[in-house]
């Protein structure tokens, strides 16, 4: 298998889409002026008959998805998920969870991953909207191999789903090769004091705090949480059980996200401290790079280790 | 499409009265629902159901089937009961409308109702669903036609021209739209609230077949339907003009009865009306 750790996660997605859709005759790719942008023109440039482009329409995109759904085809509708999430959430609430057809919804250049185009083209609010919808599942790769490993697991599920992307690479977290199941989190260290629940972009950052933390005689497991919905709660509590401290850490505001799928699980099944990692209901700002502009809203490699902190004392009290 | 004679007409003429008398007594027993939407679209889903659409009740999934979505889903009772009718599902199944456990919902839903090709209800989806099912038809070589009935209010939101668009872009002429222009909704005249004219050019200016009928005239409807098949290129729209509340003559015209149901002295005045129209 070749490396493509270092590829940028819309490049991995972009990439195995166009294979993918080799193997299956039924994938559409529809894009909504942006192929080029969520690199779905990989796909396009290989079967030019099966790609769309709807222009800057996102709400017909997803519509227009939803036909091909109707008549058993398997349509990726790639956008901005800044966009996808809020100007066509009425369609993506009615007319595919609802309605329930078969829309995959690749979401590009999601949390603060188009630092250059600022908080307009942001997407931190996504993850607790889509995870609000009936039918919805709510997936956000750690990596590259993860982008594009999900893409025939996407393909082959039946039902709606939200692949959340990010633009650039993140760090690499994966094993190549290594299983990937809907639905099932993945211990990507274990710990005794304190467990980190991330997703996409955060469990590379996750792993590096845990780093840290042992430097400090702490040991903090991290559980990549891939799928955000449904949400793996036996792994989430097994963890609690072990740790008796959790950390959530997500590229996204912490109101309703993942750190809120998870105080959900600890609230009603194994109560135990919590401390989330994420936008603190701002928005964010324009900057140089994805990195500064996490680190300067809460979702730096400081910040999980210092939530770390927190939530071990929060277990003495 | 089939053929049609003198008798045909007759004969849909007398189904577009049931379905306006059906839809009235559902409204009128669940106390909830849309009268003058029914009313005004009744010719068209008569022509639609009993005489255009290949469809088998027998095989509501069957894939080489005509695809109708009703895009103005607020006519649910219409089509409920065209297609109990036509023998989707028993027309004792109309009694229980909105009930709990009723697979009948208050709009169109394609998961509980057989027969429903899409669910419905918030304006806007029918043409730019209607793209993707055509562009899918298309691209897996089959031959079916895509129809969706819209409302002349539902105009007025901007998915509806962004699904106008894509139709035209890929020449979609296996989608044929029906606009049930009765030039009243929930808040008044169309031409009021915001007007939508000239409704046709706007249609032509976006590359679409338009044609303009009567939208109570059966041997019309027929006509239109039957040229959108002949134009391969272009998708086609049919602007038919519609009396809201057509048939009862206190409904007609008049936005109260949007989405008010009937009280039984009202009901039962507009029942007489039907029958004698008969």
């Amino acid at each position: 298998m070749t490396d493509i750790s270092g590829l940028a996660m819309r490049e991995a997605y972009g990439r195995a889409l166009a294979d993918y859709g080799a193997v299956n005759t039924r994938v559409v790719a529809l894009d909504a002026d942006t192929s080029s942008s969520t690199l779905s023109n990989f796909f396009a440039k290989r079967f030019p008959d099966r790609f769309f482009n709807f222009g800057i329409a996102e709400p017909c995109m997803i519509d227009a998805a939803v036909g091909f759904a109707l008549d058993g085809m398997v349509p990726f509708a790639n956008a901005f998920a800044a966009l996808v999430a809020l100007r066509a959430l009425e369609q993506v609430r009615t007319c595919v969870c609802y309605a329930r057809t078969n829309v995959k919804i690749a979401a590009s250049y999601a949390g603060v991953s188009d630092f250059k185009d600022g908080p307009t083209h942001h997407a931190i609010t996504d993850i607790a909207i889509m995870r609000s919808l009936p039918e919805m599942t709510v997936i956000v790769p750690a990596d590259s191999y993860q982008a594009a490993a999900f893409v025939p697991l996407i393909a082959e599920y039946d039902g709606p789903v939200y692949f959340r992307l990010n633009r650039a690479a993140t760090p690499a977290v994966s094993q190549p090769g290594e299983s990937l199941q809907i639905g099932k989190g993945v211990v990507r260290r274990p710990g005794r004091d304190v467990t980190i629940a991330a997703c996409g972009s955060m469990v590379g950052r996750s792993l590096k705090a845990a780093g840290l933390l042992s430097r400090e005689g702490i040991d903090a497991g991290v559980l990549d949480l891939h799928t955000v919905k449904p949400i793996d709660k036996e792994l989430i509590i097994s963890a609690a059980r072990q740790t008796g401290a959790m950390v959530s850490a997500e590229e996204h505001t912490i109101i309703g996200g993942l750190g809120s799928a998870v105080a959900e699980v600890l609230g009603e099944s194994f109560p135990v401290p919590l401390v989330r990692v994420g936008i603190h209901d701002t928005f964010a700002r324009t900057g140089p790079d994805p990195d500064a502009v996490m680190d300067a809203f809460g979702m730096g490699i400081a910040d999980i280790v210092k939530a770390c902190r927190e939530a071990i004392g929060l277990k003495r009290l | 499409m089939k053929k049609y004679d003198d008798s045909g007409i007759a004969e849909l003429n007398k189904t577009a009265n049931y379905l306006r008398k059906q839809s009235l007594t559902m409204i009128y027993q669940r106390q909830a629902g849309h009268p003058g939407g029914c009313l005004s679209a009744a010719d068209i889903m008569a022509v639609l159901y009993f005489h255009v659409l290949r469809i088998d009740p027998q095989r509501p999934g069957w894939e080489g089937r005509d695809r109708f979505i009703l895009s103005k889903g607020h006519a649910s009772a219409l089509l409920y009961s065209a297609l109990a009718k036509r023998g989707f599902f028993p027309v004792s199944d109309l009694d229980h409308w909105g009930e709990l456990n009723c697979h009948l919902q208050g709009h169109p839903d394609r998961l509980k109702t057989a027969g429903v090709d899409m669910t419905s209800g918030i304006l806007g989806h029918g043409i730019a669903i209607a793209c993707g099912l055509a562009m899918a038809a298309r691209l897996q070589r089959q031959g079916f036609r895509t129809y969706t009935l819209l409302g002349d209010g539902e105009c007025q939101g901007g998915i509806v021209w962004e699904g106008v668009n894509a139709c035209a872009k890929y020449n979609l002429g296996n989608v044929t739209a029906i606009v049930d222009y009765n030039d009243v909704q929930l808040d008044g005249a169309v031409h009021d609230i915001m007007p939508m004219e000239p409704f046709a050019d706007k249609w032509r200016s976006f590359r679409w077949n338009v044609i303009s009928i009567d939208g109570h005239d059966v041997r019309q409807i027929l006509e239109a339907l039957q040229q959108a098949e002949t134009v391969a290129s272009q998708p086609t729209v049919i602007i038919a003009r519609t009396i809201k509340g057509k048939g009862v003559s206190f409904m007609e015209n008049k936005a109260h009865w949007h989405g008010v149901p009937p009280n039984k002295q009202e009901y039962e005045a507009a029942m007489a009306e039907l029958e004698r129209e008969k």
